[in-house]
């Protein structure tokens, strides 16, 4: 009886409440507009592989006619015009974002295969809350400590990640439009729908033509965008791979950069912890989003008196994640957002297990189509074996120990990223003296994966450099 | 493997009791609170549904805990934990009914040949600021009368001043007053402040030999959250790791709406495990749950809610 019982019955959110055309053009100077090429880019559903739109391959045309709208707008328009009145439409798109937020959620989920109740609880909040913020600072720059009249920089060229497609483009757009830029974005090729959705939130709101422009396509459209010498400014996240050649690309010009990288975080919990807690903070740390966070604790430092026990009590609680539909309220896990993601994350766990690693996963069937990856545990792991140093961007957590706390920050800064952290101990003056030394963004005191749009966030090393949120986040966008 | 948690030499003294409280793994409240609400987000649906409110009405102690109860309505709320919806005979029977001690013989009498239990909350009920020999006698006689199970407080006063060894001897005398009788030992958790202090509590009545623990006596606001009951569940999930011997765990005081037993459930099937999802291990200390969850109940058979006069008073 027991068994039957929570077999929670499915409750789908439903699909309805959001129409998907099945072409979408760019958006650039306030309109969609079709691209000069033919070249389409179809996006599935993760979670069943069906498509689900085509969009358009914006050549470098395509990126021109963006760059000089933006320009056109930043010079005529934007720029010129009072704060105040500039956090005016910053305010009409929050207020539209919280209006359409089941809309945006459903969509997000379909396009990238993340579970609703993330998008729902965690994507769109956050979303909304980004542009109430950046609203707010919009008439406020001259307190913002950056000098008595800070001035805009210009044309900002973003280029954003599939994994919290709407958020990061949140964090892009909202801080430049609020400082007086003007932006032309291109989201990932696999999670372009929220942008292009956004594209038409920009309209409802009346914000005037080019100041945002959307231009759709894969890595050669983001080349060009970072290469085009009428950009003043660009922001990238994504993988560091990628992060140098925008680097290289950049270098030389007057152009101002910011980049936010890949990270393999750790998250250190020390043995006078609240167990449970930590428990959860490890589980929301790595398999939130299904581990395609740049900022996940991926590698859990755990002190090793505690480690059998705080081990046993982590796999049962694994045990109890639910993966599956994405639009189900009860999942938890949801889908690998693209095949070759999900190839990448299925080699590095092989390489684990060659390299004498032990992989452990709970007992769960992935659905037959979409691209599924169980969560994943590997003990006996050593600072040397790759899945103690390579971002996988999956739902695998490294599991090492320790026995000192200098032991703990040494292993922990023994890594080329700097992104993130998370100490775990019920004793402030140990929390303390290890945030002091941990080479990392961010750290997080007995929490993980906290995001608020007032705190600013970056990495140190190949995390990159710049931060997003935040005043210093404002800082990325002016000229004092 | 001992019977309790803690061997006797741990329960000799103060300083060894404290030792071994103190020992337990902390609890951060805004993590325990947020995994609770986190749990509270679990949508329930259709025959999951169904089957949740047939296992919720089955787990409730139906309660009358009031100076003006008398036998008349001990009877009264008998006939109702039996038959708790009279125009659907397929509703489950509650677990049992929970009235004071002097009224347990009423009880007792009224549900002969139900099979719904009878229990008693003895020991000075509410605050348990009675002498141990009152406490023992009280238990004693609601024994003698016939009670299933026994509901004790513990004494709060002893356990915030760290008296940890008074409130060790007298949870294990009134267990040996109990006779083979169950005892759910109620924490009033609303009074003990802390979680920390909510486990360390869970611990302490599981190692005198608790057979239950109960957050509250319903007396006392806050009574039962998700929280301390996830902080309980969690005590005796851990204490079945440890020792072999489950314990089983009663939220009262506050529960009224079938949403919010619902999360109870969830919390129990994903914290302690569905070992504990039968009344045997769970029980909701209530008195105005049952007709909720019964409308609940006709609305998922009928499709419609039934007007709250369909439902009995007691």
């Amino acid at each position: 009886m027991a068994d039957q019982i929570f077999e929670y019955a499915p409750a789908p959110e439903s699909r309805a409440v959001v129409s998907i055309k099945p072409s979408y053009d760019l958006f650039i100077d306030g309109e969609f507009t079709p691209a000069s090429g033919e070249e389409r880019i179809t996006t599935l559903n993760p979670a069943d592989e069906e498509p689900l739109a085509e969009v358009a391959a914006a050549a470098e045309a395509d990126v021109d006619r963006a760059v000089r709208a933006a320009r056109r707008a930043f010079e005529r328009v934007w720029a010129p015009m009072p704060g105040a009145e500039r956090g005016k439409y910053l305010f009409r798109i929050s207020r539209i974002i919280q209006e359409r937020a089941r809309e945006l959620a459903v969509l997000e989920s379909l396009d990238n295969g993340k579970p609703i109740k993330e998008t729902r609880d965690v994507d769109l909040p956050l979303v909304a809350a980004h542009f109430f913020y950046h609203a707010g600072w919009a008439d406020k720059l001259a307190h913002a400590g950056l000098g008595p009249d800070p001035r805009p920089l210009g044309v900002a060229a973003q280029v954003i990640p599939w994994n919290f497609p709407l958020l990061m483009l949140a964090w892009k757009i909202a801080p430049a439009l609020a400082t007086g830029n003007t932006v032309v974005l291109k989201p990932a090729e696999t999670t372009p729908l929220t942008a292009l959705v956004f594209a038409e939130i920009c309209q409802e709101a009346g914000l005037p033509p080019g100041v945002v422009n959307i231009v759709t396509g894969a890595g050669e459209t983001g080349r060009a965008l970072v290469a085009h010498p009428g950009t003043d400014k660009v922001a990238f996240t994504g993988s560091t791979e990628v992060g140098r050649q925008i680097a290289r690309a950049v270098a030389g010009t007057p152009k101002r950069l910011t980049l936010e990288l890949g990270g393999k975080g750790a998250n250190i919990v020390y043995d006078d912890a609240a167990l449970d807690q930590a428990v959860e903070g490890i589980v929301s740390g790595i398999f939130f989003n299904q581990g395609h966070v740049c900022c996940a604790g991926s590698r859990l430092l755990v002190q090793e008196s505690i480690a059998d026990e705080l081990l046993a009590r982590l796999k049962a609680r694994i045990e109890r994640l639910r993966m599956g539909d994405p639009l189900d309220k009860n999942t938890d896990i949801g889908a690998i957002n693209s095949a070759a993601q999900l190839a990448r994350i299925r080699d590095l766990a092989r390489i684990g297990e060659e390299e004498g690693a032990q992989g452990w996963s709970p007992t769960c069937e992935p659905p037959e189509r979409g691209y599924w990856f169980a969560p994943t545990v590997f003990t006996g792991v050593s600072q040397a074996h790759r899945i103690a140093r390579e971002e996988i961007f999956g739902p695998v957590l490294s599991v090492l120990t320790f026995r000192t706390p200098d032991e703990a920050v040494a292993k922990a800064n023994n890594t080329p990223y700097g992104l993130s952290a998370g100490v775990w101990t019920e004793k402030g003056s140990r929390m303390l003296w290890t945030a002091d030394r941990l080479r990392a963004g961010v750290v997080w005191s007995n929490t993980f994966n906290k995001f608020d749009p007032a705190s600013p966030f970056g990495g140190y090393k190949e995390s990159g450099y710049g931060r997003e949120g935040g005043r210093h986040g404002l800082e990325g966008y002016l000229a004092g | 493997m001992p019977d309790t948690a803690f061997a006797s030499d741990t329960a000799a003294s103060n300083a060894s009791l404290r030792a071994y409280l103190h020992g337990l793994p902390g609890v951060d409240e805004v993590g325990a609170k947020a995994r609770a609400a986190d749990l509270g987000t679990r949508s329930i649906k259709t025959t999951a549904k169904r089957q949740a409110i047939d296992l919720a009405v089955r787990m409730v102690d139906l309660t009358t805990l009031e100076g003006s109860d008398s036998p008349g309505k001990v009877r009264a709320l008998c006939a109702k934990a039996a038959h708790p919806d009279p125009a659907d005979p397929s509703a489950p029977q509650v677990a049992a009914v929970c009235v004071y001690s002097d009224l347990v013989a009423v009880a007792v009498e009224a549900l002969a040949g139900t099979g719904v239990g009878v229990a008693s909350v003895a020991t000075a009920f509410p605050s348990g600021r009675a002498p141990l020999e009152a406490k023992l006698a009280d238990t004693r006689r609601a024994v003698a009368d016939g009670a299933n199970e026994i509901d004790m407080v513990i004494d709060r006063g002893a356990f915030l001043a760290g008296d940890y060894r008074k409130v060790h001897e007298e949870i294990a005398a009134v267990k040996e007053a109990c006779a083979g009788t169950h005892l759910k030992v109620i924490l009033e958790t609303g009074e003990l402040a802390t979680y920390d202090n909510v486990r360390r509590a869970s611990w302490l009545a599981m190692g005198a030999g608790a057979d239950f623990i109960k957050t509250s006596t319903g007396k006392v606001s806050p009574a039962a959250t998700l929280p301390v009951t996830l902080i309980m569940l969690e005590a005796v999930r851990d204490h079945r790791a440890r020792t072999g011997r489950q314990v089983g765990v009663k939220p009262a005081g506050g529960i009224r709406t079938t949403k919010d037993a619902v999360k109870y459930l969830v919390m129990v099937n994903e914290v302690a495990g569905d070992d504990w999802l039968d009344p045997a291990w769970f029980r909701l200390g209530a008195s105005s749950l049952l007709n909720d969850l019964l409308m609940q109940r006709t609305k998922l058979t009928t499709g419609s809610y039934p007007g709250p006069d369909y439902y009995t008073l007691d």
